[in-house]
């Protein structure tokens, strides 16, 4: 710890005669993510199934996975990620600032955050949609009835807008009770502070999972948004946004392609398949052009799995959160999970 | 007086023994009387009073004592309770390392945090009772740099050299007032300070480190930190550092200097201006974007430094309290026993200014280990922090009394002796005669 105050205290001194330089946008984000040794990620300090650590303090989930796949990816090693709780109201000053490398912090994409807040996409990982969750003795069955209702609501999320953009154009009336984080939400909730919960469908289905009596609360039909949920990273480093782009999407062709973490070393011996040649690494030269090792997406895969490996394990319907494919299956199965091919 | 003899004596030899006073004239019972039933409006709000504590004791004695102390989830607890309306303890007892070590720090090295709260009690014991040994008062010298070898690890060869640089600073100056006035060789004291710590030290360390580490601990990293650890760290640090620079400050807000009174006040009223969370923003965020991406300037650190800055700004005005309400003729008396400024302010106005002050000064205390709590917003994992990331996991989503009430408890527990403390320290230098 001593070395970096020193050096910290130095370059402050530095700073008068320098001028503020800041973020030098020709730097690679790449080399320095490397050069410290360490992924810095940007995750939610909790919310059940996608970010939270467990009993003995090692983050799991399904954004943490994506995480732990990008650090296979660059250093061969799924631990070697620096993660750092956010909160929604400060993620992007916390990537833009470079506090982080990235975040996998169940964003959603929408036109202003990349284009205005200089935020670079790099995929979905999960096609969310905002609901409605109502205790039953409501007596409410439809979104369209909830004129006047008190609604809690997560603030600087895009949740906050699609209800005001949902209620005024069915000409209702709401009153917000805003609040900071999930969990605070689902007090409100159950404290009865408010009639309705929205957010994504996913965490209201976890949510409920987790009431004392599940069954005294519905989650209403209407789905009112497109909530696309992806990792992102900053504008400018197009080279580093690729690298995150094409993890996610090496897990995606994995599962489409067959590949999962135990056979993929089996596979690795070479196949008949010349693009799971290619994407493990066997054929062609695509880990160089990331400027990464040839056999990224096979430690992407061996460590941390495929996409539907990674979907089962920390959201499926075999865990608590308990959330079906839905839109969130393959292509090839009806849903929207889609990657280029690896060529 | 016609027959003497018949005559009764009605003067009593002997005293009768005291009769007890009226049963509703005396203790508890009169006390009730004159207390809470003492006319109609005092008794109806008396036993609308009791009504109230009774309905709420109901509800909370048995749903505090009827807990479940052992499950493994919140639906074994709800299994086990079987509807009934009771407190799972369990989080509380599967999960408390969490909330006093923090999330992520390694169980095998629980011991050093002991150790540093052990070693702490007997740093700070000199400082707060003057019964115990003087001698003491060397442990209290030395704490700060083993507590940062104890909670960051590494080898001890660090902190030695930070600490050595505090030596070279003594020994220079010493020397250069051989040769120069006092502010100049206060001034060759820093530089040479700083030299040694930016250029000398680390080089020194370094070898020393290579050849031989002294005792190396494992290494942990601040973002490691967290729970009742991390508030400890900042708020012990906060509250031993702001207090003298508070004082520096008060006095320079007095000073006839134009200057140093200047950027005191400047720096009083600006930092008192601003709220601690955008302080702590500009710590952990805003701060890279000034910083070259290469540097890394530890979390904790630019915490620690945020927080103490933000209150010796209130420290600074509590302490000018303490010295305007000194009486002049204090100042004046040591005017008179020809005392320089220095040897006045040590002797004659900092001993009462410090007592008048002692429940700002403990208020400002209080309230900056509380604050220690906004740091959850900036991504370190303090004891909120961990009760949120204990819910998020599917075992115990859905829980949320239990953990706020415990966290709740320690801090009580802390603020409430320090409390207690500096009623006893008043107690003991009340010199008037009220």
């Amino acid at each position: 710890m001593k070395k970096s105050v020193f050096m910290g205290t130095l370059a402050a001194a530095g700073l008068v005669a320098t001028g503020a330089m800041a973020q030098d946008a020709g730097s690679s984000t790449l080399a320095a993510v490397k050069d410290h040794g360490a992924l810095k990620c940007g995750v939610n300090p909790g919310t059940p199934g996608f970010a939270a650590p467990d009993a003995s303090g090692v983050w799991k989930g399904f954004d943490v996975d994506l995480c732990r796949a990008v650090a296979a990816a660059i250093f061969g090693d799924p631990e070697k990620v620096e993660y750092t709780p956010l909160t929604s109201a400060v993620r992007f000053t916390a990537l833009s600032s470079g506090e982080v490398d990235m975040l996998a912090r169940n964003t959603t994409w929408t036109f202003s955050r990349d284009v205005d807040l200089k935020a670079e996409f790099t995929g979905v990982n999960y096609y969310d949609g905002q609901g409605f969750m109502i205790p039953k003795d409501l007596g409410v069955s439809s979104a369209k009835e909830l004129e006047g209702a008190t609604v809690c609501i997560e603030t600087g999320t895009t949740t906050e807008l699609n209800l005001a953009d949902y209620f005024r154009t069915n000409g209702m009336d709401y009153e917000p009770v805003p609040v900071e984080s999930f969990t605070e939400a689902q007090n409100q909730f159950l404290a009865g502070a408010c009639d309705v919960y929205t957010t994504d469908a996913s965490a209201l289905a976890a949510s409920r999972a987790s009431f004392e009596n599940p069954s005294d609360y519905v989650v209403l039909p209407e789905i009112i948004s497109k909530e696309p949920l992806g990792p992102l990273v900053r504008h400018g480093d197009s080279e580093w946004g690729d690298v995150v782009r094409w993890t996610l999407n090496a897990m995606v062709s994995a599962e489409e392609l067959g590949v999962t973490s135990e056979n993929a070393t089996e596979m690795a011996a070479g196949t008949d398949n010349p693009e799971i040649n290619r994407l493990l690494g066997v054929e062609g030269e695509l880990g160089a052009m990331l400027g990464l090792p040839n056999e990224w997406a096979f430690n992407v895969i061996t460590m941390v799995g495929n996409y539907g490996e990674t979907f089962e394990a920390n959201i499926g319907e075999s865990t608590p959160v308990g959330l079906a494919r839905g839109l969130n299956a393959l292509w090839t199965e009806g849903g929207l999970i889609y990657s280029p091919p690896f060529r | 007086m016609t027959d003497q003899k018949s005559t009764i004596a009605f003067v009593r030899t002997h005293m009768l023994e005291q009769l007890p006073p009226p049963r509703g004239e005396v203790g508890p019972a009169k006390w009730i009387k004159e207390n809470l039933f003492s006319g109609w409006f005092n008794t109806i709000l008396t036993l609308l009073s009791i009504f109230v504590i009774y309905t709420a004791l109901s509800s909370i004695i048995p749903w505090v004592f009827g807990g479940v102390w052992s499950a493994s989830s919140l639906a074994e607890c709800r299994e086990i309770l079987d509807g009934a309306h009771a407190a799972c303890w369990a989080v509380i007892n599967e999960r408390w390392q969490q909330i006093f070590y923090g999330t992520f720090f390694p169980s095998s090295e629980y011991w050093r945090t002991h150790v540093a709260f052990v070693l702490l009690l007997v740093a700070i014991a000199p400082v707060l009772f003057e019964t115990v040994p003087r001698k003491l008062l060397f442990v209290t010298v030395v704490y700060p740099f083993l507590m940062v070898w104890l909670i960051w690890g590494g080898s001890l060869w660090g902190p030695i050299g930070v600490a050595a640089g505090f030596i070279v600073a003594y020994y220079a100056g010493k020397i250069a007032s051989n040769y120069t006035g006092s502010g100049l060789s206060a001034l060759i004291a820093i530089v040479a300070a700083l030299v040694w710590w930016f250029f000398v030290g680390p080089l020194v360390v370094g070898m020393l480190d290579s050849v031989v580490p002294l005792l190396p601990l494992r290494e942990i990293q601040s973002r490691e930190l967290g729970g009742f650890v991390i508030s400890m760290i900042i708020g012990v640090s906060g509250i031993a550092l702001s207090l003298p620079i508070g004082i520096v400050l008060a006095l320079g807000r007095k000073s006839d200097l134009p200057l140093v009174k200047m950027m005191c006040v400047g720096f009083i009223e600006f930092f008192r201006g601003v709220p601690l969370i955008t302080l702590l923003f500009t710590a952990s965020l805003l701060l890279n974007y000034f910083l070259p991406p290469s540097v890394t300037f530890d979390l904790t650190v630019r915490v620690i430094v945020m927080v103490t800055i933000f209150s010796s700004a209130y420290m600074a005005e509590v302490i000018r309290g303490g010295l305007a309400a000194l009486p002049k003729g204090q100042y004046e008396a040591a005017d008179a026993l020809g005392l320089d400024y220095w040897q006045a302010q040590r002797l004659i106005i900092m001993p009462q200014a410090l007592k008048i002050s002692i429940p700002g000064i403990v208020n400002t205390f209080i309230g900056l280990f509380k604050d220690t709590t906004l740091v959850f917003f900036i991504g370190i994992f303090d004891m909120l922090a961990a009760a949120q990331s204990i819910r998020a996991n599917s075992e115990w989503n859905g829980i949320t009394w239990e953990l706020y009430i415990f966290i709740g408890l320690i801090f009580w527990v802390c603020c409430f002796s320090m409390s207690r403390y500096s009623q006893w320290l008043e107690q003991k230098l009340r010199t008037d005669h009220r």
